[in-house]
């Protein structure tokens, strides 16, 4: 039974920070019609940005961190959105599909070739003592994970429905013609979820790296758990998103304890193989018209 | 361009494409030929084109989007090896393999099809990843990690292939046939169904075109295209292991087929002949060609969606009328 | 269309064009892993030959001639690794160096055997040097040599009777696996636990649950660098408090660089090191380190005495011929003191096999301690 705990405890540990990155994902989708098939390289790259500014620029580390968020913003959020999203999306959604799939190698390779392609440690903010509560071992780190990840949500879903803003942000993702017609200026609404997609991401990246250690392909891993997430827990919530992350953090350590070590990988993707065609909203999301 | 010209330069190309990697000093020609690595690289161009022309085909052509290719090649690519290894003979792998991954296109298309076209193209990933494991785990089927071995060339009615140019004509031969296949079907009212799904799929359907049965048949060709490749790919390269199969190949069988133009018939021609020889063409900058492919990409995509093909297609058009319209 | 086609053939074909060489040097194609999984592995080789060459050269190279090393990424994929060895073979050099990762070394071996071309690698599995080819040559015990030594240990040293054996699930890892399973089997010491892991794999919580779940008395871990080090992290993090044994890898440099001080109690077999009581060894890590800024693992060793084994063969030979080298490096035994840049007095047999003293080492506060001396095989 211990094991069981330790298990998930783990897993939401992990499974958080997945939904962090199947958030911005989803809002993505669902604000611009972006398909992020980079996803994953941008919860890889905002570690490499801090290291930069640690190496290079030599600052501390909570001010790299401050940094690598802003930069963050800056490329991911601002430049994506302007100079790669917005010239591709009168072209259709198939060209900025593979411009995203494009866009994930450069970053990919980018990384290797300009920083290293060698694993980099990267230092974590809690340090790593042991608290054990009932025959589970947690580290102090897991913890802040935790924390800090469910604050980040929180204060997210606080953003969405409590403030003016946040509100128009959820017209625009649920009808961007007649957000528009009311009032809603959905052009900078859309940028907002960029940027918040970026700083999402950057926090993600911040939290996973110490575990992961920062390289250039933890993109790889990365950005498929975050569509398997994001679409299992539903697409057009971000309540969805959430629960996604969790429940694939979870259902990972699960399978590979319990079921095979070799086949792991494959159980997040069978039930999103199951969720598509059999409950394509997802688990949480309702059922979408299909426009004509 | 009428039919009969078509195939004029069809054979035409066919015929300069035999004699590239041959030396023809013999024959007091000045053209030295290629060496065993350089026709090693024009037989894998002409193996991925045949990969390439099957996902053109469903994306392209029939308006869908698949991540999968690799996967199929891979399963091709397996069958092949256990096959022919177990002594069976080449013809009778090849068409059991472009049999088998014909069905499981279908299997997988008829559900997979069923969904809005976005999440096909998950469906394909969770597909090819799955189908990697496989490849990966089962190491009494398929050697795992190690792979499988020494895989033999066939022979051609007794005549052995082994030698580099030979295969590459062999390979020639078949690529040959199947794009004459695909050209056929293209031209037919089959063909011209698809142009009809891809550009209004509702309109199709209102017109009495059955568009899942079409598209289940396109999707599964395209696949069977891609199975094909695999069980040539297979004896070319002599040794095969799961990571030519993997979801990053597929993104690669994606990207390629729009940077040379998708929807055209020459596009995976020249998509799998940039996937192959950029490598070598940059090799000063060897760890580079993927960064400055991804570039190639993104700018393609921004300023010229149709392709390279496309985009010569809107060059030379544009001096034909320069000139008073020529065809 | 016809004007269209015309202008792509053009274009392909001016792709297809050949290399000219320099007739004074000699060239020798490094085929190795410079990304992807094998990135840390391939850059200490490349760092260890290049410092090699340099000092060759800077002595007249060799019989007279000035050596040119070239570096090939085979990203850590056979295929790739193939069609690159395919290259380099077509312009004749007198060795190629590489790959490392004998997933790679499987696919490429057949065609420098044909070529008659010595392949000087760095791949550990086994089944390598038994395949009958006479072109392949080892800079590092197979796993059928380090495998039955660790098995000793465990059962003399350790004195374990359970066993639990973690792996990583590619070719390295599965071979040492199926290695060490068989030795273990040997010697009646039950393996109570066959955990497969990923490469690349970065979360190891439920592998090092299962692992604390058995009855084990030591575990045996066989992973590539970065997943040791995630792993001895995450057993830390777990408190998972059993004696944890490696192979060289698991108590190399970058292991303890990126694990910390979960590094801390590791023990194991180090068929090379760097860390090795030896003069010439610990000159050679000095060197490095004032080079390169950063300290070599056994890779980097691997590295440098490759261009060493070539020199020692050509001089023997008399000519610089590939078939004349790899005929001289069988049954050549190269010492340090006529041949300092082989560090470690190395034999190779008729198989391409590499006999050496060896050693038993500890990670004692985040360094590499060696605890025991072991001999070569046969003297």
């Amino acid at each position: 039974m211990a094991d069981f705990l330790q298990l998930l405890i783990s897993g939401l540990a992990t499974g958080a920070i997945y939904a962090l990155a199947a958030i911005g994902f989803t809002l993505l989708w669902q604000t611009s019609q972006t398909i992020n098939f980079a996803q994953g390289e941008f919860v890889m790259v905002p570690a490499f940005l801090a290291l930069i500014a640690m190496r290079w620029l030599g600052l501390p580390f909570v001010a790299s961190l401050v940094v690598a968020v802003l930069a963050s913003m800056l490329l991911l959020g601002v430049a994506f959105r302007y100079v790669v999203v917005g010239p591709l999306i009168r072209r259709g959604v198939l060209p900025l599909v593979i411009s995203t799939i494009a866009l994930g190698i450069l970053l990919k390779e980018g990384v290797k070739d300009f920083y290293s392609a060698e694993a980099q440690s990267f230092p974590t903010l809690l340090p790593d003592t042991l608290i054990t509560v009932a025959g589970v071992s947690v580290s102090l780190a897991q913890l802040g994970v935790l924390v800090v990840a469910f604050a980040v949500i929180g204060g997210l879903q606080w953003f969405l429905a409590g403030t003016r803003t946040g509100r128009q942000m959820q017209a625009t993702a649920q009808n961007p013609t007649v957000a528009q017609i009311l009032g809603v200026p959905i052009e900078r609404m859309i940028l907002y979820t960029f940027l918040i997609n970026a700083v999402l991401a950057a926090m993600a990246s911040i939290l996973i790296s110490p575990i992961y250690l920062a390289k250039f392909s933890n993109g790889e891993t990365l950005g498929l758990i975050a569509f398997v997430a994001a679409i299992v827990g539903g697409f057009n919530q971000v309540r969805g998103a959430i629960v996604g992350g969790l429940l694939i953090g979870v259902l990972d350590n699960l399978a590979a304890a319990y079921v095979s070590t070799a086949y792991r990988q494959a159980i997040p993707l069978l039930l999103l193989v199951l969720v598509i065609l059999f409950r394509p909203q997802g688990l949480l999301g309702r059922r979408e018209e299909r426009a004509v | 361009m009428s039919a009969g010209r078509s195939l004029l330069v069809g054979l035409a190309l066919v015929a300069v494409l035999a004699l590239v990697p041959v030396d023809l000093t013999d024959i007091g020609l000045p053209y030295p030929g290629l060496r065993r690595y350089g026709t090693y690289i024009l037989t894998l161009w002409l193996v991925t084109a045949i990969a390439a022309m099957g996902v053109n085909l469903i994306v392209g052509y029939a308006g869908q989007e698949t991540l999968a290719q690799a996967a199929f090649v891979g399963i091709g690519a397996y069958l092949t090896a256990i096959v022919t290894k177990a002594g069976v003979p080449f013809g009778v792998a090849f068409a059991a393999s472009a049999l088998v991954t014909f069905v499981v296109g279908v299997l997988l298309g008829f559900p997979a099809l069923r969904v809005q076209k976005h999440y096909l193209a998950f469906v394909t990933l969770a597909f090819t990843v799955l189908c990697w494991l496989v490849f990966r785990n089962e190491q009494w089927l398929t050697g795992g990690v190690m792979g499988i071995r020494d895989i033999e060339r066939p022979s051609f009615l007794g005549w052995p292939l082994r030698n580099h140019v030979r295969f590459y004509w062999f390979v020639l031969g078949i690529t040959s046939i199947l794009t004459f296949v695909l050209w056929w079907i293209l031209r037919s009212p089959w063909g011209r169904a698809f142009t009809a799904l891809r550009e209004n799929p509702l309109r199709a359907e209102s017109l009495g075109i059955d568009v899942r049965l079409y598209t289940l048949v396109a999707f599964a060709l395209g696949c069977a295209y891609g199975g094909m490749a695999g069980s040539l790919y297979a004896p070319l390269v002599e040794f095969i292991d799961p990571s030519p199969f993997a979801l990053g190949p597929s993104l690669l069988f994606m990207l390629m087929v729009v940077i040379g133009g998708s929807g055209t018939f020459l596009g995976p021609f020249v998509g799998a002949g940039i996937a192959v020889l950029l490598p070598e063409w940059l090799r000063a900058w060897e760890t580079w060609y993927l960064l400055i492919y991804a570039v190639l990409v993104m700018v393609m995509m921004a300023f010229f969606p149709g392709g390279i093909v496309g985009l010569l297609s809107r060059l030379l058009a544009r001096r034909g009328t320069a000139t008073g319209g020529r065809p | 269309m016809l004007r269209r086609t015309l202008a792509l053939a053009a274009l392909a074909l001016g792709g297809l064009g050949a290399t000219a060489g320099n007739a004074q040097e000699i060239v020798i194609p490094n085929i190795i892993e410079l990304s992807g999984g094998g990135a840390t592995v391939g850059a200490m080789w490349k760092n260890g030959s290049s410092m090699a060459v340099e000092e060759i050269n800077a002595k007249g190279g060799i019989l007279g001639k000035k050596v040119k090393l070239e570096f090939i990424d085979t990203a850590s994929d056979p295929g790739k690794a193939r069609a690159a060895v395919q290259r380099a073979l077509d312009d004749k050099p007198i060795a190629i160096f590489g790959p490392i990762y004998s997933g790679s070394v499987s696919a490429t071996m057949k065609l420098t055997a044909d070529a008659e071309i010595p392949q000087v690698m760095g791949g550990e599995a086994g089944p390598l040097t038994a395949q009958g080819s006479k072109y392949i040559f080892r800079t590092s015990f197979g796993q059928n040599v380090s495998m039955p030594k660790i098995a000793n240990y465990l059962r003399d040293g350790v004195k374990a009777k359970n066993v639990a054996v973690v792996f990583v699930n590619n070719d390295f890892g599965k071979g040492g696996r199926d290695a060490i399973v068989k030795e273990l089997n040997a010697r009646d010491i039950k393996v109570v636990a066959d955990v497969s892991t990923e490469p690349g794999q970065a979360d190891f919580a439920a592998d090092v649950i299962k692992v604390k779940g058995t009855n084990a008395d030591a575990v045996f871990v066989y992973l590539n660098e970065e997943e040791s080090a995630r792993f001895l992290r995450e057993a830390k993090k777990q408190g998972l408090n059993k004696p944890l044994i490696g192979e060289t890898t698991l108590l190399g440099q970058k292991v303890i660089e990126l694990a910390g001080d979960a590094a801390n109690g590791v023990k194991g077999h180090v068929g090379l090191t760097v860390d090795a009581p030896l003069p010439s060894v610990q000159e050679f890590g000095k060197k490095y380190e004032a080079k390169y800024k950063s300290k070599p693992d056994h890779n980097g060793i691997k590295g440098y005495i490759a261009p060493y084994m070539i020199k020692a063969a050509a001089e023997k030979a008399g000519k610089l011929d590939g078939k004349a080298i790899a005929a001289a490096l069988h049954g050549l035994t190269i010492t340090p003191d006529k041949e300092p840049g082989i560090l470690i007095e190395a034999t190779f047999d008729d198989t391409g096999e590499i006999d050496r003293i060896s050693f038993l080492g500890e990670v004692k506060d985040g360094k590499q301690v060696i605890t025991e001396t072991l001999p070569k095989l046969k003297k």
